[in-house]
Formats: structure tokens, C-alpha cells, sequence
């Protein structure tokens, strides 16, 4: 019994002169998982996205990508597409020759590559004959998407790939991100997003200058997390106060709630926030809005760097 | 829970084909409108000028050949190469290969394109393929299209060469298309400079730049009264030697000099932008250039080649000094001289004269004497002696010599008028000045002295 793993990397180094981007960092990714990188800038992760498209090799450890140990640079095996920092696109061709020519690279005839379908999945369609140049940074990310979709990627490597996006086309990455993974790729990929994190990956690595934080499904990042603030709007905010204050482990947040007199801010760990709920039902107060103000993944990511921060 | 999988084959690693990177490269280079820009305007604009200029009174006589571009459709390919030599061929070579990987920097797309072809190597040998391409198609621009117009506007007629001696339309376009193909070499090597600072400098303009300053910095080099192993030894040189495929005999050491010093810098200058390439770190987000790098096995050696190439020019070349003595002046100018008479003879319908008949001699001085008789100057004064048959009376006519440090000259007359002034000569194809009024000539730098 064994589970395919598209990444397996142990005791990864990589230094730059004296700088250690990557110190011992370990990262195992299985078939068909979208798997985040999270991490302040300069954490290390675009260095190990950069070692996972084989633009470099570590220093130290071990790293094997499709089962193939990548010992050499740009050694590593087909099927690894993506991109780092931002996608390569030349200014003065079209969309459509920007893909044309990369599909001319590999062999393929331009006229059966797909190029319409990646573009058509992407939702650039209607911009397929302009150039690049006038190209926004969310047209861009998502072009640049479409280029790694035309190799049929087993191994799919992102470099913040929502920056930039609206809503639009953060739905067109989704659904195809998701369609990738649900057909077996997998997908490694950074971004300071945090709800597209926590909308799209299963497991998740935190970095922190260089090291490994945290590694593991997000739930179990939920858990591990203490207490977190939550916007609380009911049809009685007195009596909502009144029960908040009476409820044992939740504390009301004075300072920075909102202005607005029926939202109220409780800090509090699941157990407590249930009580609360509990009693204000009991006391035929309605909750209308119920949510997080930072995201788990946010604030498990904001509490674990500043840990670090902290203890320097 | 786990999932029982079946291993796939092992996967391979699979590097873009050279041709393949050579074609992405070029559809990116054609694809820029500068480029387009250019090859319109070398397919165009030379063609234009030599039209231009034949409907001209006036004439471009301070460039070689200038003065005959209303006699010959030749004349009209060999001032745009001396044109280009000077100012054209560099700013062409800097816009493709000065900017062929500096452009990825700017544009921030090496990590795509290494994930894409994987193999820095290829990227390379495509990229400079790709970059000589496009310059190759620019120069058979300039040359098909100033051909065109001089051939269009003036016609297919003989080419009066440096020493004054006709050649026929055939042997001209011989050896016009001789002396563009001479001139590729140190456009190659200007092309692999224009490579090396791309690749050294990174997104900064001095890789644009480079090429431009090199060819400048040679041609100040070419005008300085430096010793004739130093100017030989320079890759600029060649742009000049060309000039020696129109005497006769051909003055082809010189011509051979240039051309090999020329291609040697394109190779070291290639290969010193490979080793650099190669050795890049692409993954250093703090990477703008090779800075130290640069210098070390970019700067340094080609140095070293230049002071190795004086160094054998020196020892192989008969030449010391400015290689312009008195004796070569004097040559020069009589064999000129006897051609052109002959030329003039037969223009005004007096009777034919042999350059043997007329037994020319000239008696050349420098300063009027007061300095050392040699080097360059517009401070030479000669007097031509000629004889005619029959005639017992001996022609004298004065010429004033300006004579550049790279031995080419223009020799102005100096009276008598009815021999060497100014006047038109009405010939079969129009009205033109006097041969023997004005004309440029070239003093063999590499040739040997003969005393007496």
C-alpha cells in the first residue's frame, strides 16, 4: 500500500551567498492535492517553487518530483508546468501566439494543441487575438495559467496566481484548479490570499523565513489554533452583550469593533462560542450573522509568525 | 485510508530541440515592431537615397565612391557601406543581438523560458542564431536595395576604382558584393559584442549601448595617427580594408588582416556571453548583471586579445609606423593619375594614350619638406610628371594631397587648370566634373617601399 506522491522533499536547503532562503524544510505532496504555501515575504516560498519547476537544485537534502530524484538543474521530469514571480509573456505577440509559439516549442502543431480550450477555461477568449501588452496583472496570472494548462501538467507549480484576479477570474482559476486536481494533478501554490487558500487546498505549509512553521490539513491548522475573534450581529445587541458578558470563555472586544451598534466582537475558543449561541437562543435572541473577522488559516498563519517574531 | 496506485513509467526529462528554440526566437525577435521597423527601412530606405542622390547636382563626395555615384549603379551599394560601416551596422547590431537577452530580463521571463526549453545551452545557440538571422537579412537589405536603386537609376556601368583604373560592370558587382561580405565580419563581431554586454549587463542600457561605443571607440581609434599593427588589429578595421578590392592588384593583406581579426573577436566575444550565460544563477532574485563576472571574463580577455593581435601583426606585417611614406604617396598617386589621364583622354576625344606611354612619375613632399616625409596629413603636395607620344614637352600638373591616418586620400588639383581644374566633361551618359579635378585614391598601408 502506498500513496503517489508528486513531491517528496526532506531537508531542504538553499542558500544565496549567506542567506539561507530554505533551511531544512520538508514537503510531501500526494496526487491530486492542492497544497498551499503560506508565508511573509521572503519566507522561501517562490525559492521552493523555484526548485519544484527545477530552476534550481538545493543545497542540501533530498527532493524527488513524480518520483524522479532532481539532482541537476532543470533535470526535472515532464509534466511540470507553472510559473514563479509572474508568467513569462512576450509584450509584442497575442495571447493566442503567446501559447502558439510555447506549443511550437514542445512540438506541437498550433493547431491542435488546445490553445482554444486553455483559453476558452481561463476566460480569455475574447482577448485571444489582442496583445499582451495591454494585458491587466489578473489576465496575465491567468494567460500564464493557461500556458502550463497547454503541457498537461501532472505537477502544477503557482506562484501567486490570484493576484490580480477579480472575482470573475478568480472563479475561472478555481474551476480549473479544481478540475486539475480532480483528474489526478497536483497543485503547489503560494499566495497571500487566504480565502483562495482555504477555499482550494487541502493541506497547507506555513513558512517562516526559510523554515517550516506548519504543515498539514487545514482543519488541523483550525484546531491547533486558540481563540478566535468573531462579528456577532443579532436582533437584540443588548441582549447579546448581556449574554456575552455571562457566558463563561468569551471575552467582548471593545476596542476596533465596529461602529455599527448592532455588531458586537467576542473572542473565544469553538466551546465557548457554542455556549454563547446556545444561550442566546435560549433567550429567543436571533442570530442574523455569525463569522470569523480573520480567517482560521489567517490568523493560525498571523499567530504563528508572530510566535517566531516574538521569540527572536 | 490509503490508495493503491499503479507506478507510472518513469517520467522523462525532455529538452527543446535547438531548431525548435531557433524558431520560438525568431518569431519573437519579428514579432517587435522595431524590428519590423528596421528590416523596412534596410529594404527601402538605401534604394531611396541612391535614387535620391542621382537626382542630385550635388554630390556625396566626402564619401568614398560618393563622387561617382552619377557615373555607375555601383557606386551607389559602396557609399551606403561606407555609411553603414560607420553608423548603420552597429546601431543594427545593438537593437537585435544587444538586446536578444537583455530583452528577457526586462520583460522578467528567463524562468519561463528555462522551464520551457530546459537547457541553458540551447536558449543560447538559438538565441544568437536567431539574433544573426535577423542581422543577416538586415544587411542583404541594405545591400539588394541600395544595388537596386544605383542599377535603376544610373545603370550598369563601369566603376572607376581607387587607383583610377575602370572596372567592368561584371568584375564591379563581383567585387561589390566581395566587399559587403568582407564587411559582415566585423559586423559579426560588433553582433558579438552586442551578445556579451546583453548577456553581462542585464536589463541596463549600456548592453544596448555597447555596440554603438565599441564601433565608435574604433572608429576614434581608426582616425588617431596610431601605429599601423594597432590599427590593423582593431575588429573596426575591416569596415575600411574593403576599400582595398578596388585597386589593382587587390590590396589584400590588409583586406585579409581585418577580416581575420574581425572574426577572431566574434568567436572570443561569443564564447566569453556563453560562458557567462551558462554560469548564471537565475534562481538569485538579486541578480542585475554579471558586474564582477563581467569584467573578469568579459572585459579582460578581449584586451588580452587585442594586445595579442598587435603583438602578431607587428612581428608578421613589413609595415612600421603609419604605413604612409613618401615612396607609396608617390605611387599611389602617379598610377592613379595615368589611369584617370587615360580615362579624361578618352572622354575628350584625343587620341588614346596607354598608362605605359605616358610614363607618370611623382614627386611628393610633406610640409613642404620641413617635417619627417611620412604619416598622415592634408599637408602633401605633389607634383605629377607625365609624358605624351610625339610630344616633346613634358606635362607637370600639382595636386594637393589630404591624406587620412587609415592611407585613403583625396588628392584636389592644383592647376593647371586646363589638365586638373574644374571643368565638365560632356560624356555619352551626361555632363561630369573633370577625372582628373578631384578624386579619392588609397595608400597600401601593409605595401612594401621600393627606394628609387
Amino acid at each position: 500500500m502506498d500513496i503517489l506522491h508528486a513531491v517528496r522533499a526532506s531537508g531542504i536547503t538553499r542558500c544565496f551567498g549567506d542567506v539561507v532562503a530554505l533551511d531544512s524544510v520538508d514537503l510531501d505532496v500526494t496526487q491530486g492535492q492542492i497544497h498551499g504555501l503560506v508565508g511573509p515575504n521572503g519566507a522561501g516560498k517562490t525559492t521552493l517553487l523555484g526548485l519544484l519547476l527545477g530552476l534550481a537544485v538545493p543545497d542540501g537534502g533530498r527532493l524527488e518530483i513524480l518520483g524522479t530524484p532532481v539532482e541537476r538543474t532543470l533535470a526535472v521530469p515532464d509534466g511540470v508546468a507553472g510559473f514563479v514571480d509572474a508568467p513569462g509573456l512576450y509584450p509584442s505577440l497575442t495571447a493566442r501566439q503567446n501559447l502558439a509559439a510555447l506549443a511550437g516549442l514542445r512540438g506541437q502543431d498550433a493547431r491542435t494543441a488546445g490553445i482554444d480550450d486553455v483559453l476558452d477555461e481561463v476566460g480569455l477568449t475574447d482577448v485571444a487575438d489582442d496583445r499582451t501588452r495591454g494585458f491587466s496583472l489578473g489576465m496575465r496570472q491567468r494567460l500564464g495559467l493557461a500556458a502550463a494548462l497547454l503541457t498537461r501538467p501532472r505537477l502544477l507549480v503557482l506562484d501567486e496566481p490570484a493576484n490580480g484576479l477579480d472575482p470573475a477570474g478568480k472563479r475561472h482559476v478555481h474551476r480549473v484548479l479544481n478540475r486539475l486536481a480532480a483528474e489526478g494533478t497536483s497543485v503547489v501554490l503560494s499566495s497571500h490570499h487566504m480565502d483562495d487558500l482555504e477555499a482550494l487546498c487541502a493541506e497547507v505549509t506555513i513558512l517562516d523565513t526559510g523554515r517550516v512553521v506548519f504543515s498539514g490539513p487545514l482543519n488541523k491548522l483550525a484546531a491547533e489554533n486558540r481563540e478566535l475573534d468573531y462579528r456577532l450581529r443579532t436582533s437584540d445587541p443588548q441582549a447579546a452583550r448581556r449574554q456575552a458578558d455571562g457566558t463563561a470563555g468569551v471575552v467582548r472586544i471593545v476596542d476596533g469593533a465596529p461602529q455599527d451598534s448592532e455588531v458586537l466582537v467576542v473572542r473565544a475558543l469553538v466551546p465557548a462560542l457554542d455556549e454563547l449561541v446556545a444561550g442566546l437562543v435560549r433567550s429567543g435572541v436571533a442570530v442574523r450573522e455569525l463569522a470569523p473577522v480573520v480567517s482560521p488559516l489567517e490568523a493560525a498563519f498571523l499567530a504563528l509568525t508572530e510566535r517566531r517574531e516574538n521569540g527572536r | 485510508m490509503t490508495v493503491t496506485v499503479t507506478e507510472p513509467a518513469a517520467p522523462v526529462t525532455r529538452r527543446v530541440p535547438v531548431s525548435r528554440g531557433y524558431r520560438f526566437e525568431l518569431v519573437k525577435l519579428v514579432s517587435q515592431w522595431r524590428i519590423r521597423l528596421l528590416v523596412l527601412a534596410c529594404w527601402i530606405a538605401p534604394a531611396l537615397f541612391v535614387v535620391g542622390v542621382g537626382q542630385q547636382s550635388t554630390l556625396p563626395s566626402d564619401t568614398l565612391f560618393g563622387r561617382w555615384m552619377l557615373a555607375t549603379g555601383w557606386a551607389g551599394p559602396l557609399v551606403v557601406l561606407g555609411f553603414a560601416g560607420t553608423w548603420a551596422l552597429p546601431l543594427l547590431t545593438s537593437v537585435v543581438a544587444g538586446d536578444v537577452f537583455a530583452s528577457e530580463d526586462r520583460l522578467g521571463t528567463w524562468r519561463h523560458l528555462l522551464v520551457a526549453v530546459r537547457s541553458p545551452r540551447r536558449i543560447f545557440v538559438a538565441k544568437a542564431l536567431a539574433s544573426l538571422t535577423v542581422i543577416l537579412l538586415l544587411v542583404a537589405g541594405l545591400v539588394c536595395s541600395s544595388t537596386a536603386g544605383g542599377l535603376l537609376a544610373v545603370g550598369n556601368r563601369p566603376l572607376v576604382g581607387l587607383d583610377g583604373h575602370l572596372l567592368a560592370p561584371g568584375d564591379a558587382a563581383g567585387r561589390v558584393l566581395f566587399a559587403w561580405v568582407c564587411a559582415l565580419a566585423p559586423t559579426l563581431a560588433l553582433a558579438a559584442i552586442g551578445l556579451l554586454g546583453s548577456v553581462a549587463l542585464g536589463r541596463s542600457p549600456m548592453g544596448l549601448l555597447l555596440p554603438p561605443l565599441v564601433a565608435l571607440a574604433m572608429q576614434v581609434a581608426q582616425m588617431l595617427p596610431l601605429p599601423v599593427a594597432v590599427r590593423l588589429a582593431l575588429p573596426g578595421y575591416a569596415f575600411i580594408s574593403w576599400n582595398g578590392l578596388f585597386t589593382d592588384p587587390v590590396q589584400l593583406a590588409p583586406l585579409l588582416t581585418g577580416v581575420t581579426v574581425s572574426l577572431v573577436w566574434a568567436v572570443l566575444a561569443t564564447t566569453l556571453a556563453y560562458l557567462l550565460f551558462v554560469r548564471r544563477d537565475f534562481t538569485n532574485p538579486a541578480y542585475d548583471g554579471s558586474g564582477r563576472r563581467a569584467f573578469t571574463v568579459g572585459l579582460l580577455p578581449l584586451a588580452g586579445l587585442t594586445g595579442l593581435t598587435v603583438a602578431v601583426v607587428a612581428v608578421a606585417t613589413p609595415s612600421t609606423g603609419s604605413g604612409i611614406d613618401q615612396d607609396k604617396v608617390q605611387r599611389s598617386l602617379a598610377t592613379a593619375f595615368a589611369h584617370l589621364y587615360r580615362m579624361q583622354t578618352g572622354q575628350l576625344h584625343r587620341p588614346a594614350v596607354t598608362e605605359a606611354q605616358l610614363r607618370t612619375t611623382t614627386a611628393c613632399t610633406k610640409s613642404d619638406g620641413q617635417a619627417a616625409q611620412e604619416g598622415p596629413g592634408n599637408d602633401w603636395r605633389c607634383v605629377v610628371t607625365w609624358h605624351l607620344p610625339g610630344v616633346a614637352v613634358t606635362g607637370t600638373a600639382v595636386y594637393q594631397l589630404d591624406i587620412g591616418p587609415d592611407g585613403r586620400y583625396v588628392a584636389d588639383g592644383d592647376g593647371p587648370k586646363e589638365v586638373n581644374g574644374y571643368f565638365l566633361v560632356r560624356t555619352s551618359t551626361g555632363d561630369t566634373p573633370n577625372p582628373l579635378w578631384q578624386f579619392d585614391g588609397n595608400v597600401d598601408l601593409l605595401g612594401t617601399t621600393s627606394k628609387g
